[in-house]
């Protein structure tokens, strides 16, 4: 079976809002480029870049007491003999440390998830919460100390599934009085949300056929390379260094200054290259208690999580159970949706209505539907924390509305690719869920100024031959059978109105420029695509720019990496700052050269005149001028917001084979098509979209994070939690359809999340097409399908018939 | 009890190795994996993903041979050759799989990257032009969370078969806006 490479990327040339075809030429000499990563060296060489690539001299290292009990009551904890051990310099309870009620997730402030956690409690609410934390001389003293740590526990009854949660008479997680901002602490309800736009049940009396059905998705784990780890100590004026593995170092420093008590301007965190992220490190989730231990100990402190500890300390995706109603009209037309949401955000409520919120606003308006209503309750379980995951609600939310539509087009007699283009939203649309829905309050509206989403359909349904093997599927009598299903999808490009970003820049002798950046590279490259914007700009070449980003002494301010808000929110501050700098450079050039600046253009490392008379000056001349002569620093830096957010969008197909005989599904081909605005990098923007399918492939085939019935995991590692490896990728097709998106750095919007989406649904409605049963559950295991094939009759005629209202 | 260092400070042990082609004596706690002994000597490219052997970031070459450096015993390195991903470039210049990994976007978050550096070097010492189905066997045992491994595949078969002519996919830093 071979495999397709990368190469066969639609090359699209640019108009505004719609792509065209090709045979316009870019004028632009690095943005839209394949350049190579501007910190690659270093990573393929091996460098000292990551958190824990430092050896500091008289380091400590820390290790976290995880809860044993899904629910208890600490009643004594005597810690004297962990203290008495040689080489331990500290042990932590919830007597020695303040109590600050807080969120963990690294978001603006005010934070919209509930002030529901404590930098150590009494009362432990997952099995791997924190009981205590000690810092020793080595690691094996650390775990040595643990175990020395005699804690004595209440055991409460716990509440592990999401559907008791709100029960009368379950146990309360929350019974604490000075938690804020949970919804319904009594009834476990972190966060309730309901917003409707037209009239959904007037809707639904106008359609000619409504169903109606139920989804239920899993609880994933990240799984970044490196697991979450955090270096702290005090410099030599006795500020707190952070160096740690965030997404976030600006909302980390305001978050840990609130917790240990000590003045912002006491704290520095340095986010170094981070191992990937994918929402996981948007986190507090070692930085306060490593904080904690380098205050008591005043040595450098570090802890680093496990492999292990990883799975079920760290963050997952909110496992949902979503009912999704779908009323349509006899040509196909939507006239309403409804999608009704539980979703469990686990002991503590981080993220917890923000992720849910865009299950509904992000994933409802992709139909053109007037009538819209989500319902969403967010309970606490004593399960490990949910929290921000790549597509933030997103992949649950398009798993049911992409598996309901499928059904309904398939009930209609109607291909599914032909129901998708009479029902998606387009170029001039304005989704109004989204001004009801936004970032835990009230949003703001999304205008679609750019969709590239009809040729994203239209090129990968040809990618994977769906005209020809809609009809000639399902195949023969062979216990192999072949399907093909599809899936559109969209997200959003920061938030709207929340997200911000600014950007510094400044001049140097030799004609370069130091770019300082807040934005926070977590592996997807956002560095480099920053300097090309800041390069293309400023005319000179990649080279001439040395970007510093992530450092909060050092760069401004920027809300970190989520949300797909890096190249389109902190590019358009790089992009501001730097026509900034270059209007300073060409009054220079201007006074240098004799002519006015409106005759001035940059370029080639110079600044040349646009008349006939073709005199310049090079950028490294014009900055020894500006230094030595005129006693100038050339600098600028700007910030920059947007009140919209816009979409790209992605339409993804998949091939599958499914087993008769096992139940094992296959898949033969995934082709994803993206619309991301304009690629600054598309080689890069590639690499998200492929990374985002294997995830997307995990989500939807193998992976979940499982807990016995006291809730312990039962697979936290490699061997038991199956991501996908380089032999078990199907053959990907990879397209970028470029737009121009009139609010975006050079008609940027964004690509890391969106490509998540897909594949679950796409992958369902295949195994479909291949043999007749509908999955409604992921992930989807061979043991699935094969029940549903065993089911005495297909499942799409158990389940209750197409209702006429 | 125990000393100050912990459990594996009861004892030392003298180790002679080869590193990067490098003849050195090393002192060693009995107990030491070899993951723990190369980041503490600095090798930092030897990344700590797992310890258990299932993600392959800490992978090393033993006498030409790929192994998760988590798995093994610093003592069990005795008089062995280990090659680290800080000794695949000869000085400033990159290996030409460096170069590829570099040039294909192969590279995103970079953490898993030394790994597969390291298991396609064995690989293309051992079939210095390998189908793509043996690329993806030999990158098997390196888990990657950003590339969905295309692009590493891509760089993999493109290094090795430089002869071929496969066409660059990026310009140099220095060339880009000239």
């Amino acid at each position: 079976m071979s495999r397709a490479m990368s190469g066969d990327r639609a090359s699209q040339s640019r108009d505004r809002g719609t792509p065209l075809g090709s045979g316009a030429v870019s004028s632009r000499l690095v943005v839209g480029r394949n350049v190579r990563k501007v910190d690659g060296v270093k990573l393929v060489t091996g460098g000292a870049a990551f958190t824990d690539d430092v050896q500091i001299p008289g380091m400590l290292h820390g290790k976290i007491l995880p809860s044993p009990h899904a629910h208890a009551r600490i009643r004594r904890i005597d810690t004297s003999k962990a203290k008495a051990l040689a080489g331990v310099h500290a042990v932590l309870t919830y007597k020695d440390v303040p109590r600050v009620p807080h969120t963990t997730a690294g978001q603006a402030w005010p934070e919209p998830s509930p002030y529901d956690t404590y930098l150590l409690d009494s009362k432990v609410r997952f099995v791997g919460d924190r009981v205590a934390a000690v810092a020793a001389e080595s690691r094996a003293i650390a775990e040595r100390a643990l175990g020395l740590i005699e804690v004595e526990y209440e055991i409460l009854p716990a509440v592990l599934d999401m559907e008791q949660a709100m029960a009368e008479g379950v146990a309360v997680i929350h019974d604490e009085p000075d938690s804020t901002k949970i919804y319904d602490r009594e009834h476990n309800i972190a966060g309730y949300i309901l917003r409707e736009i037209g009239n959904v049940d007037q809707g639904f009396a106008e359609c000619d056929y409504i169903i109606e059905r139920e989804y239920r998705t899993q609880r994933q784990q990240h799984c970044p390379l490196e697991p979450h780890v955090t270096i702290c100590w005090l410099d030599a004026d006795g500020r707190l260094v952070i160096r740690t593995s965030t997404q976030v170092p600006y909302h980390c420093r305001r978050q840990v200054a609130m917790i240990l008590q000590i003045p912002l301007s006491r704290v520095h965190v340095i986010k170094p290259r981070i191992g990937g992220g994918f929402g996981g490190k948007q986190e507090m989730v070692l930085e306060d208690i490593c904080g904690a231990l380098a205050l008591a100990t005043r040595r450098p402190v570090k802890i680093e999580f496990t492999r292990e500890e990883e799975f079920y300390m760290a963050r997952s995706r909110h496992p949902q159970i979503l009912r999704m109603k779908m009323g349509v009209k006899r040509d196909g037309t939507v006239i309403a949706s409804q999608l009704t949401v539980l979703a469990t955000t686990g002991a503590y409520g981080s993220h917890s209505t923000t992720v849910q919120g865009n299950t509904g606003s992000k994933v409802l308006p992709l139909y053109r539907a007037p009538n819209m209503r989500f319902e969403c309750h967010v309970v606490y379980t004593n399960t490990p924390v949910a929290g921000a995951f790549r597509g933030y609600g997103c992949p649950q939310g398009f798993f049911a509305q992409e598996t309901l539509v499928d059904e309904i087009a398939c009930e209609l007699g109607m291909d599914p690719l032909e129901f998708h283009r009479h029902n998606v939203i387009r170029l001039g649309d304005t989704d109004l869920l989204s001004a009801q829905l936004g970032e835990g309050k009230e949003g703001l509206p999304r205008l679609v100024r750019s969709c590239g989403l009809p040729q994203c359909m239209e090129t990968a349904a040809r990618a994977i031959g769906w005209a020809q093997k809609r009809k000639k599927f399902p195949n023969g009598h062979s216990h192999l059978r072949r399907g093909v299903g599809m899936a559109c999808t969209m997200q959003g490009s920061g938030i709207a109105g929340v997200d911000w970003a600014s950007a510094f820049l400044k001049m140097n002798e030799d004609g370069s420029f130091y770019l300082q950046v807040g934005a926070s590279d977590v592996g997807g490259g956002a560095d480099t695509v920053l300097s090309q914007i800041a390069a293309e700009t400023l005319g000179v070449s990649l080279d001439k720019i040395v970007i510093t980003s992530g450092d909060t002494d050092i760069t401004p301010f920027d809300v970190g990496a989520y949300a797909s808000s890096t190249t389109i929110i902190s590019g358009g501050a790089v992009k501001k700052a730097a026509g900034k700098v270059r209007a300073q450079v060409l009054e220079l050039a201007s006074k240098m050269l004799d002519a006015p600046v409106d005759q001035l253009d940059c370029g080639n490392n110079e600044v040349f005149t646009t008349c006939v008379c073709r005199k310049s000056v090079s950028m490294s001349d014009l900055a020894m001028q500006a230094m030595y002569r005129e006693k100038l620093q050339i600098m600028d830096g700007a910030s920059h917001f947007n009140t919209d957010s816009p979409a790209p969008f992605c339409a993804t197909f998949a091939e599958v084979e499914v087993d008769t005989e096992t139940g094992q599904v296959r898949v033969l081909h995934l082709a994803s098509a993206v619309d991301p605005g304009t690629a600054i990098n598309p080689m890069q923007a590639e690499g998200q979209v492929e990374g985002a399918v294997a995830q997307g492939l995990g989500y939807a085939l193998t992976e979940e994070l499982l807990l016995d019935a006291a809730g312990r995991p039962v697979n936290p590692n490699f061997l038991d939690y199956k991501m996908f490896a380089a032999t078990d990728m199907p053959k990907l097709t990879t397209i970028l359809i470029e737009t121009d998106e009139p609010l975006g750095p050079y008609g940027a919007k964004s690509i890391s999340e969106v490509p998540i989406n897909g594949p679950a649904p796409a992958i369902a409605n295949a195994i479909f097409h291949a043999v007749g049963v509908r999955i409604r559950k992921l992930p989807i295991r061979p043991e699935d399908v094969l029940r549903a094939l065993h089911a005495e009759r297909p499942a799409n005629l158990e389940e209750e018939a197409l209702l006429t209202p | 009890m125990l000393g100050s260092r912990g459990v594996f400070a009861m004892k030392t042990m003298e180790l002679h190795l080869t590193v990067n082609g490098k003849s050195l004596n090393w002192s060693i706690a009995p107990g030491e994996l070899l993951l723990d002994l190369l980041r503490r000597q600095g090798y930092f490219g030897v990344k700590r993903g797992c310890e258990k052997g299932e993600c392959g970031a800490c992978a090393v070459l033993l006498d030409g041979k790929p192994i998760n450096s988590c798995l093994m015993f610093a003592a069990q390195a005795e008089g062995r050759e280990i090659l680290t991903i800080e000794g695949v470039a000869d000085g400033d210049k990159l290996d030409p799989l460096q170069e590829a990994f570099l040039d294909y976007g192969a590279v995103q978050c970079g953490f898993c990257t030394s790994g597969m550096v390291i298991s396609a070097k064995a690989l293309l010492l051992r079939r210095p032009d390998p189908s793509e189905e043996e690329v993806r066997e030999a990158l098997a045992g390196h888990l990657c969370r950003c590339t969905g491994y295309t692009k590493p595949v891509e760089a993999v078969l493109a290094a090795a078969s430089k002869k071929k002519n496969r066409a660059r996919r990026v310009k140099p830093v220095a060339e880009v806006a000239r």
